[in-house]
Order: C-alpha cells, then structure tokens, then sequence
C-alpha cells in the first residue's frame, strides 16, 4: 500500500485527447507536499506517513504545531493528512512528493468534502416528487408528504428521508481515471469531478478496487530525485500527443 | 490569473499554435473542414452551412453551423478549437443584427436568406 496525495481542487476544465474527443477533467494542484512525520509499528502501533501540503501563515500556526513542523525541518502547511502505508513504503520526513506519484491512465479514489447546500427539503435531499401544483394544494407543493402508516405502528420510522443538512460530507469517489500529470506545474488531471469546492482539499490514494497500477513508482515519486526526473519527459509526451509543444510552452 | 485560468490559457495557446483562425459571427457562412477516420484512413470532410451561434469563450468555446440537408434542416455544434477541425473558411459574409439566428430554425428558403455584409469593415 502505497502513500496518496493531498491537493487542492482549482476546478474543471476540458482538455482534447489524442483523438480530438474533448475529456472533462478536474485539475487538481499538489503545492509543496511534504512528509511531516512518520509512524511506526514500535512506536504508534500501526505505520504511516503524515503528509502536509501548502504553505501556512507562520502567525496563525499554533505554538504545539510549529514544533511538530520545526521537528520535521518543513515550511508550516496548511493541510495535514495521514496516509496508511505498509512498513516498505514509508517514506523519510522532509521529503517533497511530486504529482508523478500517479502515472496517467492509473485509476485513483479521490476523497473530499462535498459542497454543502445547508438544510435543504426533501425535494433537493432526496428527489421527492413533491406535491402537485393545484387540486386543492396549498403552500405545500415542495413538502415531502406523508411520512408513516395509521395507528399502528403509529410512529415514523427511524431513517425516514426528510429534509435536513445536505452536503459538506466526507464523500470519496471511486476510480477515477488520471489523464495527465504536470510535474514542472504541480498539476494533476482527473477525469470527470472530484467532491468538493474549488480550493477545498482532496486526497487522492490508488483504487482500493483495482490491482496496482504497474508503473506506479514504490514507495512514491519524489521532487528533485533522478528518476522522477528521467521519467518527466516521456510521460507528459505520452499523454499530450497532440500537443508536443508541451515543455516549450510552458508559462 | 489563477491556476486553472492559467492552464486553460496555455492549453489554448497549445491548440492554436499553428493554427488561423478565421475572424467569423453569426450569419457568416462557413465551410468547416474536419477530419474523419474511416477505419485506418484519415481524410478531410466539408461541412458548409451558416454558422448561426457562437458560444463560450476561451477553450470552451463552440460554434453552430445550420445548412439545409436533402430538405431536412441538420445543425452541427463545433468546439472552436477542435484538433478535429483541420480549417475553417469563410465563404460568405452575411449582414446580421442579433448573436443568436435561431430564428431561422422556423423559416425556409426566400424567407431564410440571409443578405451579404456589403460595407468594408477593418478586419473583421
């Protein structure tokens, strides 16, 4: 089990593949992210990689935190996200993880917080028809109806769909194919939509549903290491045929 | 610029390089070369017809193109920059006044015409 990714939602877009079909795709930004701190089966009991990403105000980061990260040797980050890794795929604290961790065609679960919609009926909740919008109906066209039987069992039962709060959940959505990655941007391209708002925070870990993808670099891509380097060029080619412009066009 | 603005531009401008775009609105008429795979083989299709809309902007944007096929009316809708697309011309100017020539969905022949932009404009 490899460590995934934290990155921040920019939003979507479309992009031409290949074959001139045009793909719906989410690009997704990973800024500076870097281990913070590693836990280990002596230690914590269980092994991980606690990753953090962007760049925190240093005045608004509390005294505890700034130790945690002044121990690591890294910048204050914004977002801290801990990634369940088995013992081989741990990675050193300080290191920088680049957007090559994912390999393009690799399918990911994306996990994030989806937009919240606040307390909304059960029409929008639930897809409820509602109620009609005349024969003797008042007021009521957009409730949700009756919700029980009669006298027996005389109660409404429990997990009855009404309205409440919708959204701002913890959703991850599954194999979700990469179309691209920008190493020398930071970007990854997701197709289809990720949950969540544009600049919330997404993680993003391989299919837990799928076999390991077999170029996937183990135990994670790093910046500024040799290989990541070598692998830069062919990769963005592959995926871009139409564009081979790429690397000079860059800005 | 934010990120995703910046990445739209450079895609645009990867999509463009090489490429004219001919300047053209509603009411032009349009002969839009495009490319068609039939099995291996690639070859290059004509599609005229007036272009009755253009929409979006940037990567987004798209463009229809209304001809009348065989007596039946046949709109196709075009990303403007479509690596499928191989050219555009513009065969014809037309002499419109509103974006959007939806209305022309509703006419036929004498009553559809559209007449020719006839005063010299700089470029456009």
């Amino acid at each position: 089990m490899r460590t995934g990714l934290i990155a921040r939602k920019e939003g979507m877009t479309r992009i031409f593949d290949a074959d001139g079909r045009h793909v719906p795709v989410t690009v997704l930004k990973v800024e500076e992210c870097q281990v913070v701190a590693q836990r280990t089966q002596d230690k914590d009991g269980y092994t991980a990689v606690q990753l953090g990403v962007g760049q925190a105000k240093v005045s608004r980061v509390s005294k505890a935190m700034r130790g945690v990260f002044a121990k690591a040797k890294v910048e204050p980050k914004k977002k801290l996200v801990e990634f369940r890794v088995t013992p081989e795929n741990l990675i050193d604290v300080g290191a920088t993880l680049s957007v090559e961790h994912f390999v393009p065609g690799q399918l990911v679960d994306i996990r994030g917080t989806t937009t919240g919609k606040g307390f909304a009926g059960a029409m929008k909740r639930w897809n409820f028809g509602g109620l009609r919008a005349t024969h003797g109906v008042s007021v009521s066209h957009r409730s949700h109806g009756s919700t029980g039987q009669r006298q027996d069992p005389g109660k409404v039962f429990k997990n009855k769909k009404m309205a409440g709060h919708l959204g701002a959940e913890t959703v991850t959505t599954q194999n979700l194919k990469i179309v691209a990655v920008y190493p020398d941007k930071d970007l990854i391209l997701v197709e289809g939509s990720v949950p969540g708002t544009a600049t919330s925070y997404v993680t993003i870990v391989d299919a837990v549903k799928k076999p390991a993808h077999k170029d996937a670099p183990k135990p994670a891509a790093l910046k500024g290491s040799a290989s990541a380097q070598a692998e830069a060029a062919p990769q963005e080619q592959s995926v871009e045929a139409d564009a081979p412009a790429q690397e000079g066009d860059a800005q | 610029m934010n990120t995703l603005q910046k990445f739209e531009a450079e895609q645009v401008a990867l999509l463009t390089a090489g490429k004219t775009l001919p300047v053209f609105g509603p009411g032009d008429t349009l002969k839009v070369n495009i490319k068609i795979v039939e099995g291996e083989r690639e070859r290059v299709q004509a599609y005229e017809g007036v272009c009755i809309a253009r929409q979006g902007n940037g990567i987004n944007e798209k463009f229809t193109v209304r001809k009348i096929s065989y007596g039946e009316g046949v709109e196709r809708v075009f990303p403007l920059l479509s690596p499928r697309i191989e050219s555009i011309q513009v065969v014809r100017r037309g002499a419109v006044r509103r974006a959007k020539l939806y209305y022309l969905r509703g006419r036929r022949g004498k009553s559809a015409r559209i007449t020719e932009r006839t005063e010299n404009r700089s470029e456009s």
